[in-house]
């Protein structure tokens, strides 16, 4: 279900506000890196690992050393750097002005210049903010997600099996709902995904017979959270008679999402068992094993101990 | 998989009402059944999924269905959403 994204320069300048210094260029090229460039030794003529795909950021440092080179030099060195074809834009920090020589090859090229009022470095974490937040992976997970005591559970299942009863009894113990549903899945790096909501169901939850609740107005600010990385997830299913059901938990089962490993328990549903305890106490295992201590492991070598003590 | 793309009709889109028919139809079904809308996929069941789509009048959508009953089901749901009322 997810796709790679990509940002147009069109979408970088209304969502940053940025300036435009060539309002014929081709606001349709794409970010399709959340890196960005600084071109100081692509401007001093190395070009060889140029990274030209990249939003190319010129700072004072830049500016200064290519307003230092006499004009001939300048026209060969801007043809070089605005010839490439997958470079999305230039953009200007601290609300300077791009040189003419620039300004003139770019608008040949077609590449937009850009300006950003913001000092360069500021600017950087400002523009891969953003790029960040649209570039990430993204899916859309069918599930409720919970933040019970620090751990983001997921709890996944076929429709009607309970999750949003077991959210309702977890948030009413004192826990906070993220989403209901239908969770946002994001990769915001090699080893976390962050799940939120999608805009139009934040803070909602709905219980079959009594209809759409919204968690915040009812059970205050302390009930709910806009976002939470998900740290496991929890999967329910209607008790099956022919299915062997972990015992120990010893072995830890993982769940894949987008690119990522996510340890999960299946945990079988059967009128009478109170799955917003069993999911607190999953969470507080959880948290107890990442501390280092494996209660299933403990116990297990234990009994390996003792048998083998038998032998002697 | 049955999947068919239609386009809906109902005139103001599929508010919360239709949208709590449309899952209570959906849910009649054994299949697994799904809506996408831009790339987006929900589960047809749920209606917080389906709300979460927003989906408006004239836009595309993807019906999809997996199971004994998919055929049907994508039939009778393509045919909710896609009458003008």
């Amino acid at each position: 279900m997810s796709k790679t994204r990509s940002v147009t320069v069109e979408e970088l300048v209304r969502g940053l506000g940025l300036t435009v210094f060539t309002p014929d260029a081709d606001m349709s090229r794409t970010i399709n890196t959340v890196d960005i460039n600084r071109p100081g030794l692509a401007l001093a003529g190395y070009l060889r690992y140029h990274a030209a795909e990249r939003v190319q950021l010129l700072g004072r440092t830049e500016l200064s050393f290519f307003r230092g080179m006499d004009p001939r030099e300048q026209a060969l060195r801007v043809f070089a750097f605005c010839s490439y074809e997958q470079t999305p834009c230039i953009i200007v920090s601290r609300g300077d002005m791009p040189p003419e020589t620039l300004l003139k090859e770019a608008m040949a090229r077609g590449l937009a210049v850009l300006g950003s009022n913001q000092v360069t470095t500021r600017a950087a974490a400002i523009i891969s903010n953003f790029l960040e937040e649209r570039l990430a992976p993204e899916t859309l997970v069918h599930g409720v997600l919970v933040d019970v005591y620090g751990i983001g559970i997921l709890i996944t299942g076929s429709s009607g099996i309970g999750k949003s009863e077991t959210a309702l009894e977890l948030v009413k113990r004192g826990h906070r709902l993220v989403a209901d549903d239908a969770v946002v899945i994001r990769q915001v790096s090699d080893e976390s995904l962050v799940g939120s909501p999608p805009p139009l169901l934040q803070y909602l939850l709905e219980i079959r017979g009594v209809g759409v609740l919204n968690a915040m107005t009812l059970f205050g600010a302390g009930a709910v959270r806009t976002h939470k990385k998900v740290a496991m997830v929890i999967h329910l299913e209607a008790w099956r008679e022919d299915v062997a059901y972990d015992r120990l938990g010893i072995d830890e089962e993982t769940i894949r999402i987008l690119d990522l490993d996510l340890p999960s328990l299946t945990i079988p549903v059967r009128p009478g068992r109170n799955l917003a305890v069993i999911i607190e106490v999953a969470a507080m295992n959880h948290r107890l094993k990442r501390i280092g201590f494996n209660a299933a492991q403990a116990f297990s070598d234990q009994l390996a101990q003792a048998i083998e003590e038998q032998d002697d | 998989m049955v999947e068919k793309t239609v386009i809906v009709n109902l005139r103001s889109g599929l508010l919360a009402r239709p949208a709590a028919l449309f899952v209570q139809e959906a849910n009649r079904f054994s299949s697994d059944i799904f809506v996408e809308k831009d790339g987006k996929s929900v589960n047809a069941k749920s209606i917080m999924g389906i709300m979460s789509l927003a989906i408006a009048h004239g836009q595309e959508v993807i019906i999809k269905a997996d199971g004994s009953d998919a055929e049907q089901a994508v039939a009778r749901l393509g045919e909710m959403i896609t009458k003008e009322e």
